[in-house]
């Protein structure tokens, strides 16, 4: 992945400091300690890729228990701006990390596939923030998310066909059009972090 | 071929036509103006002798008085001919992608000052500086504001400011000193144009008007980034210059030029931020004002347009009182208005919100172009070589090196730069126009003896850009390959999107850093408890998938209700299955697109002469539904029933959300007339992915609903025709992770749905279903549980 300088390195490194509580691993629960994040209606699935061992490149699945700032640090570099000097073959690497990524969000069973309860699941927690959406409507976008992505994906369909989900592959298909390189990234910009915990 | 021969026969004849309308007119004016010329003219039946002593003593049977509605009179006649071309611009297929629209008017503009000028026609005196000022200018601005995609805006928010405000500096001053420069040389006969009449100009002119740059970008669809810059910098570009001129004139009017400080210059420098920023909030203010206002509307809703426009319109005049910057005050005003107002109107007065806008700018727009063909076709002009030629120049110097210059300095703080592509297409869409013009025109000849020169060069400069870098700049986008937006929309990319905004605000919250997405975020979580509910009705809970998610079951709902309707009542629908089709992916893109105020490719083209198109079909669809509405409503005026009334359903905005509460008789009674083929009613409306074998195998399928997508349920509630509607619970549907085969309604296709005639619909649905099998009264009973249903906290109905 791209690299990450140095000053950048050495911001994170005070800001995990902060979150784990200048323990040398940070927990699931060290994210309480981020009050904006409460807000956040993915919070959940945010923390859970920070341990999900398939983003950590250690292992297939599962979840590790806590991560070092090593850890903390590759899950970082998933969000790093493509630099302008990169060739075709790196940019196309650097994309499907990042749409790895998301896809590992997607898909918590880690079967390879995002299911439609997997996805209703996503589109629920999108809504959650609203008290007054039903669960109805959630899954209703969900339902219709899944069909449009059967339709690109595999086309048209034999009556019995039974769409299982949405593999990578598909999932690449779907995201062909969409500049992913210009959404997935966050401007490290060199600001005074907030301080947030105590 | 054929078709081709035809088009270019058809303008030919639209020409003719217009040229023949002119001739008549000319002879009127003709006419007319000598009849005038002798204040009153009767036609007298009987015989009299014509030495006016005794005209007036005998009644007159025809009389002509063309004094009296001389003005409005032309000022329609304009109007009207520029309607008239511009219906036969867009006949000929070809010409709207040769040249934009303001070509056009310009001709026409110039036509009509050929002939006010061949006739010797004095020409009524509409441009003055405070009509102008006053009623001409808002609406163009107010237009402007209101359509501007707010999203999109806010992300390049410091790019655009940077470029518009400086861009706009450093072309006036650029231009004006470049000019004094050249003034100094004697040999050009300028010297008695000073310094300050030189900077007055070079404000002036750098005032753009890129319509018809961004017309051609919508066209080329380029990338998101370049078509806000440009559309920011007219924005703001309009504002800024005006506000220079202004002081400029203020400067002119201290007579004593060489006593001119630098206090003066620093105090013109602070009012200029004084002017700025005063005016926004002002803006803002009322803004606010008028969003709080429409909350209360619900009962009279035929006023909010008017609120909508007489709050933007104050905030105009109010800001001019103090002599603040009154187009950066309406388009503040506009901008924030209209998020909460779109929020509170009923779909109706939004609808009339946005064609009157229009409508209003057109009009004003047209009659500066008239205004400058006639000034183009008139006396006051004087030519002067060396400034009408060095103008030109330096406007194109001067906007590449700003733009270049600006844009190397910005490169640096972005993070995704401009490119050289890009940059160039900017300083090739510098096109000037009817700002610029109005400006010179209304200089006072008192303070600049040499006006007239002024506007030589303006309307050489405004017909260089807009003709010759009009036409260009079409095939300078092509042949540089600008990059691109892409247009694929999908409700997947929707849910993508929203989860990459949560994700990055959820990282950028982790690692601590502000960016302008927590600066988004903290302004939406603060709109939502506070100004929300401040300002809008009852507390909407707006989550933009789902709204629009609603909207497009409405649609369906329509859709099937109206096709429905054409048909027997006795024909039911038997489940269809297919997919999505690509028509109702796209109508599903359409409204993700128009309703939330997301990236520009998803809003709507903006073109200040025409509305984003909706396809004919659409219309017609509306056309038909508001004429089956209007016959519906005279036949169930005989019926005591209380449905007749259309007004008062405004509280129910909408209607689809999966019920529970169904009455099983009702839903048994469609279920057992679910036999008929659904498809034979719908043939036009149903798109062709239906292949025969589709068909045959739903028939038989009514299983197959049960592992049935909820939103076909959603949507099918009001079918009247019976649509074997499967009202079972959800629970049922879970057992089945999968998606076989869904049955869908074919696409939805209305944008406007108007509350009332669905309303309207719905009770023409009952009705009809139910009055075969039940007595009224139950009817008005299970009615009253459909009402009672449609009360329950909704959405609101997410328009475009």
């Amino acid at each position: 992945m791209g690299s990450i300088t140095l000053e950048q390195i050495e911001h994170l490194h005070r800001r995990f400091k902060q979150i784990s509580g200048d323990q040398p691993t940070i927990r699931k629960e060290s994210f309480d300690r981020i009050p904006d994040l409460e807000f956040n209606p993915l919070r959940s699935k945010i923390v859970r890729a920070f341990f999900d061992k398939r983003n950590l490149r250690q292992a297939p699945d599962g979840l590790a228990d806590e991560i070092n700032f090593e850890d903390f640090l590759t899950i970082m570099s998933y969000f790093r701006p493509i630099e302008m000097n990169m060739d075709e073959e790196q940019l196309d690497h650097f994309r499907k990390e990042k749409l790895k990524f998301l896809f590992h969000m997607y898909d918590s069973d880690n079967d390879g596939k995002i299911t439609l309860q997997e996805y209703r699941k996503v589109v629920e927690e999108l809504l959650s923030r609203n008290p007054h959406l039903e669960k109805e409507s959630a899954r209703s976008i969900a339902d219709g998310a899944m069909m449009e992505a059967a339709s690109i994906c595999v086309g048209q369909m034999e009556p019995d066909q039974v769409y299982e989900g949405i593999t990578f592959e598909d999932f690449l298909k779907v995201w062909q059009g969409i500049d992913i390189d210009t959404k997935m990234h966050v401007r490290f910009l060199n600001m005074e972090p907030i301080a947030h915990c105590h | 071929m054929g078709s081709q021969i035809f088009m270019r026969f058809n303008f030919l004849n639209w020409l003719l036509l217009l040229l023949s309308l002119e001739c008549p007119f000319a002879a009127t004016y003709f006419e007319l103006s000598n009849l005038s010329s002798n204040s009153t003219t009767h036609y007298k039946p009987d015989h009299h002798d014509a030495e006016g002593s005794a005209q007036d003593e005998r009644l007159n049977v025809f009389t002509v008085d063309y004094n009296y509605v001389q003005i409005p009179y032309e000022v329609t006649l304009w109007i009207l001919l520029a309607s008239l071309a511009k219906i036969g611009f867009h006949l000929y297929h070809r010409l709207p992608s040769l040249m934009p629209e303001c070509c056009l008017l310009i001709v026409i503009g110039a036509l009509v000052g050929a002939i006010i000028f061949g006739t010797d026609h004095k020409s009524p005196p509409v441009m003055t500086t405070n009509i102008y000022f006053l009623y001409l200018l808002p609406p163009i601005v107010l237009e402007e504001g209101y359509f501007m995609p707010t999203r999109p805006f806010f992300e390049n928010f410091v790019s655009i400011l940077w470029w518009s405000v400086l861009g706009s500096l450093l072309n006036a001053f650029g231009i004006g000193l470049s000019l004094y420069g050249i003034c100094q040389i004697e040999a050009f006969g300028l010297t008695d144009v000073n310094l300050l009449q030189n900077l007055l100009f070079g404000s002036l002119i750098s005032a753009v008007d890129p319509v018809a740059a961004l017309a051609v970008f919508e066209e080329a669809s380029v990338n998101e980034q370049l078509y806000m810059m440009i559309f920011g910098e007219s924005l703001l570009n309009d504002g800024i210059t005006v506000v220079l001129y202004n002081i400029f004139i203020a400067f002119t009017q201290m007579h004593r030029y060489e006593e001119i400080e630098p206090v003066d210059v620093l105090a013109g420098f602070a009012r200029f931020f004084v002017v700025g920023l005063g005016g926004v909030l002002f803006g803002i203010v009322f803004g606010f004002v008028s969003a709080f206002m429409t909350r209360f509307t619900r009962n009279i809703s035929a006023i909010e347009p008017l609120l909508v426009f007489m709050f933007s319109y104050l905030s105009y005049l109010s800001a001019e009182t103090l002599y603040i910057s009154g187009i950066l005050a309406m388009t503040a005003c506009a901008v924030t208005m209209k998020k909460y107002v779109e929020e509170n109107v009923s779909q109706n007065s939004y609808t009339t919100i946005k064609y009157f806008m229009k409508m209003l700018s057109s009009v004003s727009e047209t009659l500066i172009f008239v205004f400058m063909g006639v000034s183009t076709v008139g006396r006051n002009h004087e030519w002067n070589w060396a400034f009408v030629s060095f103008t030109l120049l330096f406007c194109l110097i001067w906007r590449a090196l700003s733009v270049f210059a600006l844009f190397y300095i910005s490169n640096k703080f972005r993070t995704y730069p401009f490119t050289i592509k890009d940059q160039l297409i900017i300083a090739y869409s510098g096109l000037r126009g009817a700002s610029s013009f109005s400006l010179a025109f209304l200089l006072p000849m008192h303070l600049f003896p040499r006006k007239n020169m002024f506007i030589t060069a303006t309307l050489v400069v405004i017909y260089f850009t807009v003709f010759i870098q009009g036409i260009t700049i079409g095939p300078l986008v092509k042949y540089l390959d600008v990059k691109k937006t892409n247009k694929k929309e999908s409700i997947n990319e929707e849910v993508h999107v929203r989860m990459m905004d949560h994700l990055k605000a959820g990282i950028e919250d982790i690692c601590g850093h502000w960016s302008h997405y927590q600066l988004r975020d903290k302004f939406k979580k603060f709109d939502t408890k506070y100004l929300k509910k401040i300002l809008i009705r009852e507390n909407q809970p707006k989550s933009s998938i789902v709204s629009l998610y609603k909207k497009m079951e409405i649609k369906q709902a329509i859709e099937l209700a109206e096709s429905g309707m054409i048909s027997s009542a006795a024909s039911t629908a038997s489940l269809q299955t297919h997919r999505l089709s690509p028509e109702e992916v796209e109508s599903m893109r359409d409204m993700l697109a128009h309703s939330l105020y997301q990236v520009r490719q998803r809003t709507p083209s903006y073109n200040r002469h025409n509305l984003p198109t909706e396809t004919s079909e659409k219309q017609t669809k509306e056309i038909l539904i508001r004429r089956q509405n209007s016959l519906r409503q005279s036949v169930r005026k005989g019926n005591s029933l209380p449905w007749g009334k259309p007004a008062s359903t405004k509280n129910v905005r909408f209607l689809s959300l999966p019920y529970g509460t169904h009455n099983p008789a009702r839903r048994k009674a469609r279920h057992d007339a679910s036999t008929g083929d659904y498809s034979s009613d719908s043939d036009s409306v149903v798109s062709t992915i239906f292949s025969p074998q589709l068909r045959a195998g739903s028939l038989g399928a009514n299983r197959r609903q049960q592992e049935m997508v909820p939103m076909e349920r959603l949507a099918r509630r009001d079918k009247l025709s019976g649509f074997a509607g499967q009202r079972g619970t959800p629970s049922k549907q879970d057992h089945t992770a999968r998606i076989r085969r869904p049955a869908l309604m074919p696409k939805p296709q209305f944008d406007a749905v108007f509350e009332e005639e669905i309303q309207g619909y719905e009770s023409e649905e009952e009705e009809g279903a139910v009055a075969a099998s039940r007595p009224s009264v139950k009817w008005t009973a299970e009615k009253r549980n459909v009402r009672r249903f449609h009360k329950a906290p909704t959405p609101p109905f997410w328009r475009k």
